[in-house]
Parts: C-alpha cells; structure tokens; sequence
C-alpha cells in the first residue's frame, strides 16, 4: 500500500509544486499573468493542444503511441472549409467531420491491431497520409469567412464565467472529466493499464485487447477532429498546415505528465497539471519578453526532468543500498 | 536486413559448429531480404518508367543530377538515423542539428570571409556530433527511452538555434562560390556530392555488415537483454550510434546551406520525421535488429524521386505527402508479412534439423 501510494501521485505532486510555483514566479514577474485577460488568452492558445492530449494519454497507457494527431487535426480543417466554401449547411458538415476523425482513427486502429504494425510506424505513416489528403482537398486555398456566430465559440468568452474562460477550455474541462472518470474509475480504463504493462496478460486475462486498442485509436480521430474544428473556428481560416507539427507538444505534453513511453503508467490528474504547467510556463516566457518561438527549450528541458527525475530516485537509492 | 542477423561469413572461430547449421536459414533470410531490396528498386523503376513514358524530360541529365543532388542530404540522414534505428532507438533531433549546423557554419563565412570551406564543415561536424553525443550520452548511461529523449532536444536544440539567430538569415552574397559550388560540380554527368555520398553510404553498409561494433548494433536492436548477457558493451554502441547521427546531420546541415543559399532557422523543421519514413520504407524494422543502410538510402532515393516524378508530371504537389504515407504503411505492412513469413520458414527448418 505505501508502495502504491509512493508510485502514484508522487509525479502529479511535484507537478503541482511546480505549477504553484510557476504562478507565483510569473505573477510576481508579470502584473498581467493572473489578469483574467490573460488566463482567457492561455485557454486561446492551448485550447486545442490540452484536449488532443487527452486521448493521447490514454493510448500511451496502453502502450501505443498516435503521431498522427495533428494531421487528423488539419484534415478536419480542411474538410470543413472546403465543405463551407461549397456551401454546406454547418449541422451537415460536422457530421461528416466527425465520420472522417473517427474512420482515421479506425483506420490507424485496425493497421495496428489487425495487421500487429507498431503504431510508432503506422502512425507517422497516417501523418503524412491524412495531411497529405488535407493538402490535396485544400490546396493552395484558404477559407476564411465563416459564419460569425461559430467565430465567435472560438474567439468569445463563455457566458457566466466572467469571460475569461474560453470554449475549447471549457471542452477541456469537461473532456478530462469524461476521460479520467473512463480510465481511472471503469474496467475498460482499468483494462488499458493492464494492456500497457503487458497486452499478452492482458489478453490472456480475458480483455479484448485489439477492440479496446481500436476504441481508443477511434476516440482519439473523433476528439483531434473536434479540436480541428474549434482550431479552424477560432482563427477563421481552413488552410492545409492547420496545427502541423502540433503532435510533438502533444507528446511532450503527455510525457511530462509522469506518463511512461512504454505504457502502463499515468493518470488524468496528471495531464491536466502538465497542460497547466506547460500553457503556463509558455505564457510567462511570453510575458517576460522571452523569444516566444525558443521557448521550445523550456519544453524539452522539462521533458528531460521528466524522464530523468524519477530515474534518480532509483539511481540515489541504489547507491545508498552499496 | 533481416539476413544479416546472421553473419554471411563465418569470420569468427569457435562458431564453425553454428555455421553448419544455419547456413541453410541464413542463405533463406539473406534472398529474403534480397527480395525485400530489390522491391523498393522495382517500385522506383515503375515509377520512373510510368514518369517517363508520359513525360520524357524526366529522364533528362538535369532533372536527374537534380533528383540525385535533392536526395543526397536526405540519404545522409537516412544512414545516420539508420544506425540509431537498428539499436531500438529513434533520434528525433536530426532536424535541429541540421538546422543548428546549417546556420552556425554557413554563418562563419560572413565575419570571415576567407575561411577555408573544410573548416567549414568541420565546425559543422563539431556541432552535429556534441548534439549527438549528449543524446547518446544521456540515452546509454541515463537509460532513458531516446523517444523521449531526442524529442526534448529536438526543442532544446532548435530553441537554442533561434536564441542566437532569430530575425537573422544568412544569404548567399556571403557565400563564397566554391561553396554554393559543391552541390553543383558534376563529374561525368554525375554530380561529384552523390558520388561522396554513396561512397559514405557504402562505408556504412560494409562497416554495419561486417564490424563487429557495427553487428552488435543489430544484436542490440533484436533483444537487448540477450546482448547485454553475451557481453556486448550496449552502452558504448549505442552512444557511437546516437553520435555518428548526430555528427551526420551536422555535415548535412552545412550541405543543406550551399545547396540552399538562403538560411534561417526553419532550416530542416520537421525533416526528422520524413527521414524516419525513408528508412521504415527502407525496410528497417522501427524496433530494431533488422534493416540495411542501401535500403534506406534506396528509400530516401524513391521518396525523393516521387517529390520530382509528380513535380515534373504537372500533378499537384499537394499529392506528394499523401503518396509517402501510404508508401510507408504499404512498405511496413510488407515487412510485417515477410517477417512472419520468415520466422516460420525458419522455425520449420531448425525443427526439421534437430
């Protein structure tokens, strides 16, 4: 029991001692970072990222990996400017946005259960493929003009909440509870962790490792087209780069959450300090001035802590045992 | 190369008892992976066939020194990335070294004008092996996952490119005309930098395939478990794997500049991954033990072959990336079969043996 209680929570508290920190640093820096103007602009920028990362977690828990987040992204912006600009009705065109989010996923599911591919390889495969078909419907073309009363989900505040909360923070917020209810609270969350630590057992143990493994990559197409909806929404353009390269910050993101690469290991509570910590830290390098596109360092260092701090418990604990 | 999991030569002594046995699943394995080779040739040979017939000029002398020069840096990276691959490990960072390195080298010509051009890329080098040597460092003596890894120094590296060089570029009018030159110089028609880089290509695949430092590469990327007991020293290989890709993309990044004249620090955004795709094509397995340098680079030839195929048939572009990623999964999902194909073959014959 003590042993358990060691293992989990240990990374979320840390995380949670460095988001405080975080904000006392910033804010005592930066008058303007508690500022609710500035929080509104915090859940602008990292809307979509924080709501890929959820899926994300959950199919590294079970020992996979999906590149191809950000490209799902774009197709579901792609789709949907090319669809508004031949005049569809929106209602429609979310439908079939969400159809096409889900067979990518299913698609990346199958490749990866069915034909046993590593999903590291499938999906860089799919990353290029489903950007690849973004680029082909789009184009050079960029759709703008989107009706305003959708702009407005993207760019507007949520009523009631003094607007300093946006939509996609608030999807966020409703998403992580979803999913961290899913993973931590019923058998097939429960089943994803034994799946990561070993699909064999797993499979052995009577889960229906393929299914489940298919379920998540579909959950993940759905939820990044959802993200590439408000992404298109809220810069009301449609153009074919739409969010490229975004899937490394996913990663790293989930990473630093305490979630192991190789599976098995991590929680929601987690990756949710983890968006805060890193929408956090970006926002107050903004602040201060600091070169808003280096601030990739802070990034990757974190991430370096993040895979060796906990080795260095075990390092220090075994020197102490010689 | 999924033949070369066993050695093609019985060098060593002590193992003649071995060899009996297996020559006949090795001579197996090796026309597999022969076949797996020769694959990515016939797909390329369509392709330039089909390209051909419907547009001629494909198949002119400039159009091809223009697909051999476009294919030589990403060939490099390829090699580089290949012995990291083989050992079960990624290197995620070679697009920031090479943009670090493309930068950094092409940047001394300005303050110093006179600088002889193998300085040049010495410093080039410099930068690409320090960056590869502290991933190899911290993924063999940290024993950390080098996904992780190198997607932290990915952005570290590339952060640490725009900190010094932000707002700035370096342009052609500061390189000097040998330098833009290199790229450019042909002999025979040939261009003289796909002549080098073959020549590297083929060290590397004479050196993975018969050094013993280069075997346990593959040893290591099978079952790491099994090569720690046989006592190959893991830690030491898998660091020169990490530092001679890093020291690769560091020459690379210092080809990129006089192939592109023009540098900021975009330069090589994202090409990791691309990179990635050449080698899986390539028929290297992404989790290690198996997979040739000729393939990857004969990868990186097709993937660079079908951007000019399509440029050159008048179709859009925008169908390039879509085209790379069914490749990748038709080529990984081939390999897949193969594999299992194989081992079964394989197991068959053992039984049969004993």
């Amino acid at each position: 029991m003590s042993n358990l209680l060691r293992g989990s929570g240990r990374w979320e508290s840390g995380l949670a001692a460095v988001l405080v920190i975080l904000v006392i640093v910033a804010s005592s820096v930066s008058p303007q970072f508690l500022t609710g103007n500035n929080l509104f602009n915090v859940g602008l920028s990292y809307g979509e990222i924080a709501i890929m990362t959820l899926p994300m977690t959950l199919i590294i828990i079970s020992g996979e990996i999906d590149l191809s987040v950000a490209s799902i992204l774009g197709l579901a912006s792609a789709l949907l400017g090319v669809l508004w600009s031949k005049g569809w009705p929106m209602p429609a065109i979310f439908v079939v946005v969400a159809i096409t989010g889900l067979a990518a996923g299913a698609v990346n599911g199958l490749l990866v259960t069915r034909l046993r591919l590593p999903s590291l390889a499938v999906t860089i495969g799919t990353l290029a493929l489903y950007r690849g078909i973004a680029t082909i419907l789009l184009g050079p073309k960029t759709v703008a003009n989107f009706p305003t009363a959708y702009t407005n989900l993207g760019v507007n505040g949520v009523p009631f909440t003094g607007n300093d909360l946006t939509y996609s923070a608030l999807i966020f917020a409703v998403l992580a509870i979803i999913f961290g209810v899913t993973l931590h609270a019923t058998p097939f969350g429960r089943s994803l962790y034994a799946m990561g630590a070993s699909a064999e057992a797993a499979q052995f143990a009577g889960i229906r490792v393929k299914r489940n493994k298919t379920i998540l990559f579909m959950t993940s197409g759905l939820v990044c087209s959802l993200a590439g909806v408000l992404w298109t929404f809220r810069l009301d353009t449609a153009v074919q780069n739409n969010g490229l390269g975004l899937e490394l910050d996913v990663v790293a993101i989930v990473l630093l959450a305490g979630v192991s690469i190789f599976g098995g290991k991590g929680s929601i509570i987690g990756v949710v300090l983890a968006v805060l910590v890193f929408a956090g830290i970006q926002n107050a390098l903004l602040l201060t001035n600091f070169n808003q596109e280096a601030t990739g360092i802070v990034t990757g260092a974190l991430l370096l802590a993040s895979v060796f701090l906990p080795n260095a418990g075990r390092w220090v604990r075994r020197l102490s045992r010689t | 190369m999924r033949a070369t999991l066993i050695p093609r030569r019985q060098q060593r002594p002590g193992r003649q008892g071995d060899a009996d046995r297996r020559t006949g699943g090795a001579a197996l394995a090796e026309r597999v992976f022969r076949v797996r080779e020769s694959g990515i040739i016939v797909v390329l040979a369509v392709f330039v066939a089909v390209t051909a017939a419907v547009q001629p000029r494909f198949l002119s002398a400039t159009n091809i020194q223009f697909i051999l020069v476009d294919t030589t840096v990403f060939a490099l990276l390829a090699l580089g990335e290949t012995m990291v691959v083989i050992s079960r490990n990624v290197d995620l960072s070679i697009g920031s070294v090479l943009g670090l390195s493309a930068y950094a080298s092409s940047n001394l010509f300005g303050p110093h004008p006179g600088i002889p051009i193998p300085l040049v890329f010495l410093a080039g080098l410099g930068i690409g092996l320090a960056c590869g040597a502290a991933n190899g460092i911290m993924v063999a003596a940290g024993r950390v996952p080098s996904l992780v890894v190198t997607l932290a120094t990915l952005y570290i590296i590339r952060g640490i490119d725009i900190l010094l060089f932000s707002g700035k570029q370096v342009v052609q009018s500061t390189l000097p005309a040998a330098f833009i030159q290199i790229p450019r110089s042909t002999t025979a028609g040939i261009p003289d930098l796909a002549i080098a880089v073959a020549v590297v290509i083929g060290i590397g695949a004479y050196y993975l395939r018969t050094y013993r430092s280069g075997r346990d590469l593959y040893a290591i990327g099978s079952n790491p478990e099994a090569a720690r007991l046989a006592g190959i020293p893991i830690g030491r290989r898998v660091f020169t794997a990490f530092a001679v890709s890093g020291a690769i993309a560091g020459v690379a990044g210092v080809l990129w500049a006089a192939q592109y004249e023009t540098i900021d620090t975009s330069a090589g955004t994202g090409y990791e991954l691309q990179v990635i795709s050449a080698v899986v094509v390539g028929g290297v397995a992404i989790f290690g033990g198996s997979g040739s340098v000729i393939g990857a680079a004969l990868g990186a030839l097709l993937l660079s072959t079908i951007t000019t195929a399509l440029y050159v048939l008048g179709i859009s572009p925008f169908w390039d990336q879509a085209i790379w990623g069914f490749l990748l999964i038709v080529a990984i999902t081939l390999d897949q079969t193969i594999t299992v194909r194989l081992t079964s073959a394989l197991r068959k014959r053992r039984t049969r043996h004993e």
